[in-house]
């Protein structure tokens, strides 16, 4: 009988650690959403948050340099985006994207040594030109989104060569020859939370230019269509939106009615501004850069990492839990002056009316 | 109020936990007892609390009454009555309610000598409300965390707070529940269609008898649960159904913090798989 009841014990003793091991123990931090009673709260666990806090602190700023004397473009050759900056604030800011991306091979990632700094030998020096007029565009033209913390290459790259949360096309796993493979339910996607959803929402949503709206505005069915497979990849979309930035839902809706905005929260006009400059970055700088990257740059297809919203915010509801370090570095705060030389126009030209087009295209379609 | 002759003879004095002889009589067809009372005292007063709340409120709409707890910010204290008391005192109203009626069942079935069944039953009716109203709450920290009283905005709650773990149909004890629930209308409605058919059978007809109940189950799926065996299952899947209710809200928030998608990752990485 003793036996038994050591038995029972034991295996309760085990099953219960096993439970709690899975489980986030209480008290938690509870975040009120909406007014009292709507049930639109946020509950984090306060070990979640501390590893949270922990990786979002912000590196020590380089002293910041003076604005005057010689410019850089007039300095040294070939500088397109940022030709504009005094030779000590070029410096400072590329000592700066050295520790941010790439503190490991330092400046030889980007230049060669022994060939001069001007020579656009190696693919990353032609991206991260790319990448910063990317930035002060955001910095410039998405206030909507980015504005009161801006952005800089930190927000993404956190010491790393490429962000830690990048997306490629998503293509279908091994599945039967002749079936059309339905993308999703696949275990374990981080891109859809985890659910059963389509994995990949952001070629629909955030590459192609597919306004994510699915819900009827009216209580009766009054015209309005939309397929379940439609709702589905908007659903994943909304899953990856709040796995992002650590979320949920009610972050932005109140799900009694979630197309209805005077019902919603201010961060979904946010958002909303944030799907169309993810757009922008995606159509009119990433994929423009794919024709210099290497193959193990790419995707599957053949395709640039791409960005999404983890890409800056990792996990936290604003990207580095809303520092500014942009008041640091303001050289990134908006693109270089129209009178550049005119060597360096080209490029840039050609990527501003792309996206021109993309942010006209969107505006329509909403 | 006409009673049938044979009523009388479990009118019976006694088999009461509170009150004594106090409350020991009938009004009516009410036995009316000390649980009696204190179930109308406090019914009387929630409703009466709720109705003064719709009086102060925006709308006599009756889906859109809306009686709300207070914000998270005044935890587990008290709030002022038209900023969440008034939820606060409805809430002790009702659960009081709640346990006052389980505990007159608790009399009855002393004073005609039942097991207790029925109160057992019912308490997990009572542990499923307690638990929205005031364990999780706790749990968490603020009354805040309740649900509001009113038709459409107790079901918007529901909404929010399903959507607060991003995919609430992945939370284990919901599925649980959910099984059970649906089971339980299953198991009802085939015990319910099989005692029609015996007990009210067509014109021209005999009544049937067990031995046609049981025939039809052995010959359907091969085997009968019994007459008996049958209320067995059935107070099991319904008290399994509110039971796991509870289970589903209570460790939503307190005891995981996440989408419900993610929990699921456990499974996912096991070390067999590696």
């Amino acid at each position: 009988m003793k036996i038994i009841n050591m038995k029972w014990f034991a295996s309760a003793a085990v099953l219960g650690a096993a439970l709690l091991s899975g489980c986030d123990i209480p008290p938690q931090e509870t975040v009120q959403r909406g007014y009292r009673g709507t049930g639109m709260e946020a509950v984090y666990s306060p070990e979640v948050l501390a590893d949270l806090v922990a990786a979002n602190q912000v590196p020590e700023a380089i002293p910041a340099v003076s604005s005057d004397g010689p410019k850089a473009g007039d300095i040294y050759q070939n500088v397109q985006v940022l030709g504009h900056l005094s030779v000590g604030e070029f410096t400072r800011l590329m000592a700066a994207i050295t520790e941010w991306v790439s503190p490991e091979q330092g400046c030889n990632y980007c230049h060669v040594a022994g060939e001069g700094f001007e020579t656009d030998t190696l693919y990353t020096k032609k991206v991260s030109r790319v990448m910063i007029a990317m930035t002060q565009n955001a910095n410039e033209n998405w206030g909507a989104h980015v504005g009161g913390a801006g952005v800089t290459c930190y927000t993404c790259h956190r010491g790393n060569n490429v962000p830690e949360y990048v997306w490629n096309i998503g293509v279908p796993p091994r599945h039967a020859s002749g079936m059309v493979h339905q993308m999703q339910n696949v275990a374990h996607q981080e891109s859809n939370a985890y659910a059963s959803l389509p994995f990949d929402p952001f070629t629909r949503y955030l590459l192609e230019d597919n306004a994510a709206r699915v819900a009827g505005d009216t209580a009766l069915p009054t015209g309005h269509e939309s397929t379940i497979e439609s709702t589905e990849y908007v659903y994943s979309l909304m899953m990856h939106y709040s796995d992002a930035l650590g979320v949920n839902c009610t972050h932005c809706h109140n799900s009694r009615a979630f197309a209805a905005w005077d019902q919603s929260n201010s961060e979904r006009v946010k958002a909303w501004h944030g799907q169309q400059m993810v757009k922008e970055m995606n159509n009119a700088y990433i994929n423009p850069t794919n024709q210099w990257l290497p193959a193990y740059r790419q995707g599957a297809l053949g395709d640039a990492q791409k960005v999404n919203c983890a890409t800056c915010h990792q996990g936290a509801y604003q990207p580095l839990l809303g520092a500014n370090m942009l008041a640091d570095y303001p050289n990134l705060s908006r693109l270089a002056p129209a009178e550049e030389p005119a060597a360096a126009m080209e490029e840039t030209t050609e990527m501003e009316s792309a996206s021109l087009d993309n942010g006209s295209t969107s505006g329509e379609a909403h | 109020m006409s009673m049938l002759t044979f009523e009388k003879k479990y009118r019976v004095r006694g088999g009461t936990l509170l009150g004594g002889d106090l409350f020991d009589f009938w009004i009516g067809p009410f036995w009316v007892g000390f649980f009696g009372v204190t179930t109308l005292f406090f019914a009387s007063l929630g409703t009466g609390l709720l109705i003064y709340g719709a009086a102060m409120g925006p709308t006599w709409n009756i889906w859109q009454i809306n009686i709300a707890p207070p914000d998270l910010s005044y935890g587990l204290g008290l709030a002022p009555l038209m900023e969440g008391g008034l939820w606060q005192i409805i809430t002790i109203c009702a659960t009081l309610a709640f346990a006052s009626w389980a505990m007159r069942q608790v009399e009855l079935s002393r004073k005609l000598g039942m097991g207790l069944h029925i109160p057992f039953a019912f308490s997990f009716a009572v542990l499923a409300y307690v638990t929205l109203v005031i364990v999780r709450p706790v749990l968490l920290g603020a009354w805040g965390h309740g649900f509001p009283y009113g038709i459409l905005s107790h079901l918007d709650w529901v909404s929010n707070v399903g959507y607060q773990f991003l995919h609430f149909h992945y939370n284990p004890a919901h599925m649980i529940a959910v099984t059970f629930f649906f089971t339980t209308a299953m198991a009802l409605s085939m015990h319910g269609s099989l005692i029609l058919m015996a007990t009210d059978p067509r014109e021209g007809e005999t009544v049937k008898t067990g031995e046609h109940e049981n025939t039809f189950f052995r010959d359907d799926i091969g085997y009968s649960i019994g007459a008996l065996g049958i209320h067995r299952l059935g107070v099991f899947v319904a008290i399994s159904a509110a039971f796991w209710s509870a289970v589903c809200i209570v460790i939503s928030g307190p005891f995981w913090t996440r989408g419900w998608p993610e929990w699921w990752n456990w499974w996912l990485e096991l070390p067999v798989w590696y």
